[in-house]
């Protein structure tokens, strides 16, 4: 429903050819509309290689100068954000290399060994009814009606996202915050698809352990 | 898990959680899932929790693009229009 004087504000993501046919040619207002459309994604991404939100905005901003140059060479029957994302990670994993020398690769480790709920939630094994929950976890439908929407909830959620490993990071805010596809998320980031799930395994078991902790106390 | 494959424990539920929303837990194994979560309000309870968290984090504001990277950027754009 573009107007004549808005159309560089609300533009519906499948006008992204039309975008990249006005930033081809120059035009700010567009650039500016697929910065605030992509960068959360790209700092979302930039993270699964190098350490600090500081470090991803560098990336991105690299990434963001490595569309500008490949924009002529960019074909429209791939998908814009893929492109965009693949800048980052190409340009993340070369930083995070020489970044990351002392602690190679912590941020990439899965966190496959870690248990997604602390073991001493469960009964001991050799005793009854091994593996079955001490006390069941709170049924959180029974909180107040907003307690999810809360400021203070929200901010649990951001606090601990930030505390995950690169990767586990990278992949939540991908899948849960800007919704994209398992399969879209594999090929940006280039992981397997074992990975991948096992990646947002850990962290959504962490997230909700940290919403646990905040409605528990 | 396999070995026994008549019943899982509560533990093992909350590892396959994430495998079985995502629709990548065998049959075997779903049905195996979806039995314990029939009998088990323990880990029906924790579901639900997983299910409001992925929503949770769904709803998490994106935000702007924080004001120094957007001014660094619109000033690379502008040197790069300029040939």
């Amino acid at each position: 429903m573009p107007t004549p004087d808005s159309d560089h504000v609300m533009l519906a993501p499948d006008d992204e050819a039309l975008l990249l046919d006005r930033l081809r040619a120059g035009d700010e207002d567009a650039f500016e509309a697929l910065v605030a459309r992509h960068s959360s994604a790209m700092l979302a991404a930039a993270r699964m290689y190098v350490k600090t939100d500081a470090a991803a905005e560098d990336v991105v901003q690299d990434a963001w100068l490595g569309v500008l140059k490949g924009l002529a060479r960019f074909e429209a029957r791939s998908s814009l954000k893929t492109w965009i994302i693949r800048i980052v990670v190409n340009i993340a994993r070369t930083r995070g290399a020489r970044e990351a020398r002392s602690v190679p690769f912590s941020s990439l480790a899965t966190g496959a060994d870690e248990a997604a709920v602390a073991p001493d939630r469960f009964r001991p094994p050799g005793g009854a009814f091994p593996g079955h929950w001490n006390s069941y976890p709170r049924d959180w439908r029974s909180l107040p009606e907003d307690s999810l929407v809360q400021l203070e909830t929200t901010r649990a959620v951001l606090r601990e996202i930030g505390r995950l490993p690169g990767a586990q990071q990278a992949v939540i805010r991908l899948r849960d915050v800007e919704g994209w596809t398992a399969a879209e998320v594999c090929a940006a980031l280039d992981l397997t698809d074992g990975n991948q799930r096992v990646l947002l395994h850990r962290a959504r078991s962490r997230v909700r352990g940290a919403l646990e902790r905040h409605f528990d106390g | 898990m396999a070995e026994h494959a008549e019943h899982i424990t509560c533990q093992e539920v909350v590892e396959l959680v994430t495998d079985y929303l995502e629709g990548g837990l065998p049959a075997a194994e779903v049905s195996l899932f979806e039995q314990h979560i029939l009998f088990c309000e323990g880990c029906r309870t924790y579901l639900e929790q997983m299910r409001l968290t992925v929503s949770t984090v769904g709803r998490l504001d994106t935000g702007d693009v924080p004001d120094q990277l957007r001014d660094r950027l619109l000033s690379a754009f502008r040197d790069w229009k300029r040939p």
